[in-house]
C-alpha cells in the first residue's frame, strides 16, 4: 500500500477524535540551529476544513486494526473498513516534511488496540521518541495513551509529548459495558491519577529548580505539560447532567486542561447496536459553553442544571439561562458590582469584565463605554445597571423575557446545500468561550 | 505653528519623530502626519536624521510601545496622528492612567488598530505554506521559500516567530510590500516583490490535500464557521483551498451513503490472550 493511501485512511481514522489543542505547552525553540521547531503560547490552527474544525496537528493513527469493539468508533473490530499500519519511520518523516512546509504545529498520534495495551503503546511512543532524539523535534506532540498500559510506559509517553490524553468515551460504566465493552471507567480514571502525579511533580521539580540559585541545578524530569480527554455526547441516552458532572469531577481530580464534547456524528460502517442518527452540534455547543462557565465564571453544575432539569437549553446560552431562573440577582451595578457578580450577567465574558473593571476605576461607565467595548447591549441591558441606564423592572419580571431572547424560527435540521449559518460572533464565541 | 511630520511609515521612524516632537512640546493638532512612502516627496526625512536625538526626556510604558508598534503597522492613515495625541495626553497632559482605559475614544481606536494588525500576524504565522527550493551545497541546508500577502505591514513583527520555528533551514518570506530572509545567522529585510518571484507549488502538497481531504467530518459541514477562520482573501495562497468547493459538494452524497449502509453485525471477541484478561477484570469487578 503506498503513503498517500495510508494517509488517507488513517487520517479518515483519527478524525473523530475532537482535540487538537496546540497551546499550553512549555516553551521551546530551535535557535541552536540543531533542531526544528518551536512551542509555546497561543496555540496555531494552520487551516480550517468546511467542518469547521481547525487544523493544527497531523492527526493520524498508527493503525487502525483494532482489538477492541466500540460501536460508537469506525475502527471497532467489527467494522469492515480497510485496514492499514504506518512504520514508525513514516509516521516520523511526514510529521517533519509537514512541519517544515508550515502546514502544522506537529503531531496528534493515537492508534487501535493490536496484541496487547503495552505493544501498542510501545509502538506510539517508539515515533515520538525518534522525533524528539533522533530528529531533535521541537514541535508539539499529543500521544493518546491507553488506560490499560504500564504505568512505566505512560511516563515514557509523558516524558516526550507535550500533552497526553485518555478518552474517557461516555460518562458512566453501564454505558461503557453496552457501548465499549473493553473499557473500563475505573481502569481510566486511575490512569488519569498517574498522569496527574507526573504532571504535578514536574512542576514542583522545576518550581524547585528555579529557586537554587549558584548551585549546579538538577534538570527537573520533563513531562506533558497537561493531560486532556474526550467524551461523546449523543451516542447514549446519558443526561447532560451527567456528562458535565463527569467533566466537572476530572477536572477537579485529575486537573484536566480539557474535556472534548464530540457529538456523536454518522459513520461509515454503522453498528447494529448503534443506529446513526444527525450529529447533535447544538447540543454539544451548548456543553463547550456550559464547560466555559465551570472552569472560568465561577458557576457550578447544579446551578447550570437543577435536579428537576438535567438537560441544557437548547435555545439559550447556559449562562442566559441561569439568569432567567435566578432574576432576583439583577439589575446588577456594572460601576459597583465585584468580579464574581459580573461573570454572571449574559452576554459579559471575562475579557469584558477584566475590561469593566480597569476602566470603572477611573470614570463611572456608560453604554457608549460598554459598547466601545463591544458588548452586546441587547443582551446585557435587561441585566444591568449602568451611570445612564437603569433597566425596564417590567421587563425583567415579565414572563416574555425568555421570548425577548429565543433565536427567530429556523431549520434545525441539516441543509447541506444552504447550512444554517453561523454568524461570526459565534464563530469567535466557539473559538474564545465568551459568553 | 503647524509641523508637517513626514515620515517613513514604520514604527521606528514614527517614535523618533514623536520623540522629537514631544521634546518640543508640540501639541497633537500642530502636526500634519504625512506617510512618506505614499507621496514620494524629496522632502521625506530619514530615519537617520534621528539616531542622534537622545531619547532620555520622555518616558512611556512599555504597554504603550507595544500598542504603538502595531498601530504603526497599520495601514490608516490616521494612525500617526491618533498614537501622537495618545502619547502626548500619556505624558505631557497628564492622563497616566490612558492605558488602562479601554473605553477612551483614542484607546479604543487604537486597540482596534492593534488588534486587527495582531489578527493578521497572527494568520501570517499560521498561514505561510513553505515550499522547498533547493539544499544549500556547503553546509547541507535545506532551503525554503514562501510567498504571503499580508493584510498589514507586518513583515517585520511577524518574523521572529519563523526564526525562533525555522532555525535550521533557509528560508525566504516574500510579500509585496516588504521581505525577509533567514540563513541561519541573522533576518535580512528587503523591498516586496511579486507573486512570481516564488514557485507556485511544493511536492508536498498532493500529500497534504490528501491529509486535508481525509481529516474532514462530511457529516458536520459548517461552512461559515471555516470562513470566519479563514477568510477567502487568504485561499489563493493555500494549497489545500482549491479542494474546498469539491469537499463541500460532496459532503451530501458521502452523508446519505452512510445512512443507506447496512449495519454491521457484532463479530465474536477473536482469540487474544490480552482480550481475556480485559474480559475477565470486567466480569470480576
Amino acid at each position: 500500500m503506498d503513503l498517500t493511501r495510508k494517509l488517507e485512511i488513517l487520517a479518515d481514522a483519527a478524525k473523530y477524535d475532537a482535540s487538537c489543542a496546540s497551546s499550553g505547552a512549555a516553551r521551546k525553540d530551535s535557535r541552536d540551529g540543531k533542531g526544528l521547531g518551536s512551542t509555546g503560547g497561543m496555540g496555531i490552527c494552520h487551516s480550517y476544513t468546511p467542518d469547521g474544525r481547525c487544523v493544527s496537528l497531523l492527526k493520524v493513527l498508527l493503525t487502525n486494526a483494532c482489538l477492541y469493539d466500540c460501536h460508537y468508533c469506525i475502527n471497532r473490530r467489527s467494522s469492515n473498513v480497510q485496514r492499514a499500519r504506518f512504520t514508525p519511520e513514516e509516521v516520523v518523516q511526514l510529521t517533519l516534511d509537514f512541519y517544515k512546509r508550515n502546514y502544522i504545529e506537529g503531531l496528534f498520534l493515537s492508534s487501535g488496540i493490536v496484541r496487547s495495551a503495552d505493544h501498542t503503546m510501545e509502538q506510539v511512543i517508539e515515533v515520538a521518541r525518534q522525533l524528539r532524539e533522533v530528529h531533535h523535534f521541537r514541535g508539539y506532540i499529543h500521544l493518546k495513551t491507553i488506560p490499560e498500559a504500564s504505568q512505566a510506559l505512560i511516563d515514557k509517553a509523558g516524558r516526550y509529548a507535550d500533552r497526553i490524553s485518555i478518552n474517557i468515551e461516555l460518562p458512566s460504566q453501564q454505558s461503557l459495558d453496552r457501548l465499549a465493552p473493553e473499557k473500563n471507567l475505573t481502569n481510566t480514571k486511575q490512569a488519569m491519577h498517574g498522569i496527574r502525579q507526573r504532571i504535578d511533580e514536574s512542576l514542583e521539580a522545576k518550581q524547585a529548580a528555579r529557586q537554587i540559585v549558584n548551585r549546579p541545578r538538577a534538570k527537573a524530569p520533563a513531562f506533558a505539560t497537561g493531560q486532556s480527554t474526550q467524551m461523546i455526547v449523543g451516542a447514549d441516552d446519558s443526561s447532560d447532567a451527567l456528562v458535565l458532572h463527569r467533566a466537572d469531577e476530572l477536572y477537579r481530580e485529575v486537573r484536566l486542561r480539557r474535556v472534548y464534547y464530540s457529538g456523536f456524528s454518522p459513520i461509515p460502517e454503522p453498528s447494529v447496536l448503534l443506529p446513526i442518527k444527525p450529529p447533535p452540534l447544538v447540543r454539544e455547543h451548548r456543553l463547550y459553553q456550559a464547560d466555559w462557565l465551570l472552569r472560568f465564571y465561577g458557576f457550578d453544575v447544579g446551578e447550570l442544571l437543577p435536579k428537576e432539569d438535567p438537560n441544557l437549553d437548547l435555545d439559550l446560552d447556559p449562562k442566559l439561562a441561569w439568569a432567567l431562573r435566578n432574576r432576583a440577582v439583577f439589575p446588577v451595578d456594572i460601576n459597583r458590582a465585584s468580579q464574581e457578580l459580573l461573570w454572571r450577567i449574559p452576554g459579559l465574558g471575562t475579557v469584558n469584565v477584566a475590561r469593566i473593571l480597569a476602566a470603572r476605576r477611573w470614570s463611572r461607565l456608560t453604554l457608549a463605554d460598554l459598547q466601545r467595548m463591544r458588548v452586546n447591549l441587547k443582551k446585557v441591558m435587561p441585566f444591568i445597571l449602568a451611570a445612564d441606564h437603569r433597566p425596564r423592572l417590567a421587563l425583567l419580571e415579565s414572563t416574555n423575557l425568555r421570548q425577548h431572547f429565543l433565536p427567530g424560527p429556523r431549520q434545525l435540521e441539516l441543509n447541506f446545500n444552504a447550512p444554517p449559518p453561523t454568524t461570526p460572533a459565534d464563530a469567535a464565541m466557539a473559538l474564545s468561550g465568551q459568553i | 505653528m503647524t509641523h508637517t511630520a513626514q515620515i517613513q511609515p514604520t514604527f521606528e521612524v514614527w517614535r523618533s519623530k514623536a520623540r522629537e516632537l514631544l521634546r518640543q512640546g508640540v501639541t497633537p493638532e500642530n502636526v500634519d502626519w504625512v506617510d512618506a512612502s505614499q507621496t514620494a516627496s524629496l522632502l521625506a526625512e530619514e530615519p537617520a536624521n534621528y539616531q542622534t536625538a537622545p531619547n532620555a526626556s520622555v518616558k512611556v510604558p512599555a504597554d504603550f510601545l507595544r500598542l504603538a508598534q502595531n498601530v504603526c503597522a497599520h495601514t490608516d492613515e490616521r494612525r500617526f496622528a491618533i498614537l501622537y495625541r495618545l502619547l502626548h495626553r500619556l505624558t505631557l497632559g497628564g492622563e497616566k492612567h490612558l492605558l488602562g482605559m479601554p473605553s477612551d475614544r483614542d484607546m479604543h481606536q487604537c486597540n482596534a488598530w492593534a488588534k486587527a494588525v495582531s489578527r493578521d500576524i497572527h494568520k501570517m504565522h499560521a498561514f505561510v505554506r513553505f515550499r522547498l527550493v533547493g539544499v544549500n551545497e556547503p553546509n547541507g541546508r535545506e532551503q525554503f521559500v514562501a510567498w504571503f500577502e499580508p493584510e498589514y505591514r507586518i513583515t517585520r513583527l511577524a518574523a521572529p516567530f519563523f526564526e525562533k520555528r525555522f532555525a535550521s533551514m533557509d528560508w525566504s518570506i516574500l510579500t509585496p510590500d516588504e521581505c525577509v530572509s533567514w540563513d541561519g545567522e541573522k533576518l535580512t529585510f528587503m523591498p516586496g516583490m511579486s507573486r512570481h518571484d516564488a514557485p507556485a507549488a511544493d511536492a508536498h502538497d498532493d500529500l497534504w490535500r490528501t491529509y486535508y481531504r481525509s481529516i474532514f467530518n462530511p457529516a458536520r459541514l459548517k461552512v461559515q464557521a471555516m470562513q470566519s477562520e479563514m477568510p477567502m482573501k487568504y485561499w489563493k495562497n493555500l494549497p489545500e483551498a482549491e479542494i474546498i468547493h469539491d469537499l463541500i459538494a460532496s459532503s451530501e452524497t458521502r452523508v446519505r451513503t452512510m445512512i443507506a449502509t447496512p449495519e454491521r453485525p457484532v463479530k465474536p471477541s477473536p482469540d487474544n490472550a490480552y482480550l481475556r484478561k480485559l474480559h475477565a477484570q470486567q466480569h470480576a469487578d
